[in-house]
């Protein structure tokens, strides 16, 4: 019977839930789905790590190719991200080329690099105007079920965390790049930034780590990016009805705590590979 | 029907900014806004036929294209148009047009800093002009951060890359509150504060823009 009352009615029927402060999925407002992360997944990839936040699975692989610095900036190096949206995630996603919400995905992502400083460019160039590392990550989401920006930014910082580069060196004489793949250097990540994804119903009530379902019939999204010394590095709201600053500076404040509680997880599961090792 | 472009000078910290309504006859509704050099031209049709793919059933789609000055549009112009996509759709009555379609397009003639503001402000001003229901207006401002802390208001495309962080804030006309939030760069809490606070202070005067050049513009008196 309440199956049938969740199909035709979805907005009443996440409405009675709220009332009682609850979700369908028995959560608080305020509760994260379970998060697990596993890293090194891909094997034939420089950096990889898979992210599962509820059902939404995310997975990032980095591949770092040599190529020439760009000229506006030659003594650093460059990260690529890209997310990737395909059928298999859910079907609200058509084959073909990438949907607005992939490219806006991407950009946000590559926004959060620039923003929050995640990795010093420079370390990525290997010789002035001649050679730097640039970094591909490709993010690929595998189940969507809500919160895609969240597991976006924490499986591309674990996958960076995870990525090993090796030591290049040019040779004097022929000019060319030599790669010492015995020799491999993680790298240097100077920031932690986490994201915290909420979604407000009705203009009022405002839940955290919406659903699928839960983002189809809010009235506006919001996330939040923090680094670890509470600085904010994004405030994305594409829109949507309004938000005052009391329940603004809530959000903020629950995505402060999210983000020891992540970056407690990554450096858990980092400290466990090296343990393995 | 043209109406004389109108440029106002402000004695707060915004450029100079003018807008002209209904410049291009195709489309039902048009607009350029200028703030400072930056210049956005935006034509609206709608409510129109929408492909069934697109449909929605008890509401009109809005569609927003972005044309940048060079080029064909990419990831960056993917990422504005969401958000005016949906600054437009919260401030549009959707559903007194089912199955129909509302299509902004924008196109940027001259870049010079504030670029996603300009853009809500100019399509605001084309979706009035088209005459679309909507429950409120919006209007955007831009501030940055430059590395001393300070805080500036309506950028050029210069402060723009000298700053540590940029926002960019829509604002409703009703209440003042924020409707849409995109930030680069990283910053504090209470900066962010403070910029919201900035933004609904030089909102008050775009939003009085626009009664003006409304008004100006049905008024009998020629």
């Amino acid at each position: 019977m309440a199956a049938g009352f969740k199909t035709a009615e979805p907005l009443e029927y996440h409405r009675s839930f709220l009332k009682e402060n609850c979700r369908p999925d028995g959560r608080e407002l305020g509760e994260f789905r379970p998060t697990t992360l596993n890293i090194s997944s891909v094997s034939t990839a420089d950096g990889s790590a898979l992210v599962k936040i509820g059902n939404t699975t995310v997975i990032c692989g980095i591949k770092a190719e040599l190529t020439t610095p760009p000229s506006d900036a030659p003594n650093r190096g460059y990260i690529v991200p890209n997310v990737d949206l395909p059928p298999l995630c859910s079907s609200k996603f058509r084959p073909g080329p990438p949907g607005e919400q992939a490219q806006a995905a991407s950009q946000f992502i590559a926004d959060v690099i620039e923003s929050s400083d995640l990795i010093n460019m420079e370390e990525l160039c290997i010789e002035k105007s001649k050679l730097c590392w640039v970094l591909y990550c490709d993010i690929m989401c595998l189940d969507y079920d809500g919160n895609l920006l969240d597991a976006c930014i924490i499986v591309l910082l674990a996958a960076l965390k995870n990525a090993q580069l090796p030591e290049v060196t040019i040779n004097k004489e022929t000019d060319l790049a030599e790669a010492d793949i015995q020799k491999k250097q993680p790298l240097k990540i100077n920031r932690l930034p986490v994201g915290s994804s909420f979604a407000v119903f009705d203009d009022s009530i405002i839940i955290v780590d919406p659903t699928a379902e839960e983002e189809s019939l809010s009235t506006a999204l919001l996330t939040v990016v923090t680094d670890e010394e509470d600085r904010l590095c994004a405030v994305h709201k594409p829109g949507g009805t309004s938000l005052s600053g009391e329940k603004l500076q809530h959000c903020i404040n629950r995505a402060i705590t999210r983000n020891k509680e992540i970056s407690k997880l990554v450096d858990k599961v980092t400290e466990s590979t090296k343990t393995a090792k | 029907m043209r109406t004389m472009m109108e440029l106002h000078q402000s004695c707060s910290n915004l450029r100079e900014y003018g807008s002209e309504q209904c410049l291009l006859s195709k489309p039902d509704g048009s607009s350029t806004f200028v703030q400072g050099d930056t210049s956005i031209l935006a034509g609206v049709y709608g409510p129109a036929e929408v492909k069934v793919s697109k449909e929605i059933y008890d509401r009109a789609t809005v569609e927003v294209l972005i044309q940048p000055k060079m080029g064909l549009p990419g990831v960056r112009e993917r990422a504005r148009e969401q958000c005016v996509r949906e600054t437009c759709e919260a401030a549009l009555l959707l559903t007194l047009h089912p199955r129909s379609s509302v299509t902004v397009v924008l196109q940027v003639i001259h870049d010079d800093g504030s670029l996603l503001s300009c853009c809500l402000n100019a399509a605001c001003m084309a979706l009035m002009d088209a005459g679309l229901p909507m429950s409120h207006l919006f209007c955007s401002v831009t501030c940055a951060i430059s590395k001393e802390g300070q805080i500036i208001t309506d950028p050029t495309a210069l402060q723009e890359k000298e700053s540590r962080a940029l926002l960019t804030f829509a604002v409703d006309s009703v209440e003042r509150t924020v409707l849409m939030s995109s930030t680069t760069g990283s910053f504090s809490v209470q900066e962010l504060q403070q910029c919201i606070a900035i933004s609904q202070k030089a909102s008050e005067q775009i939003f009085q823009f626009y009664r003006e050049s409304v008004k100006r513009r049905y008024s009998k008196i020629k």
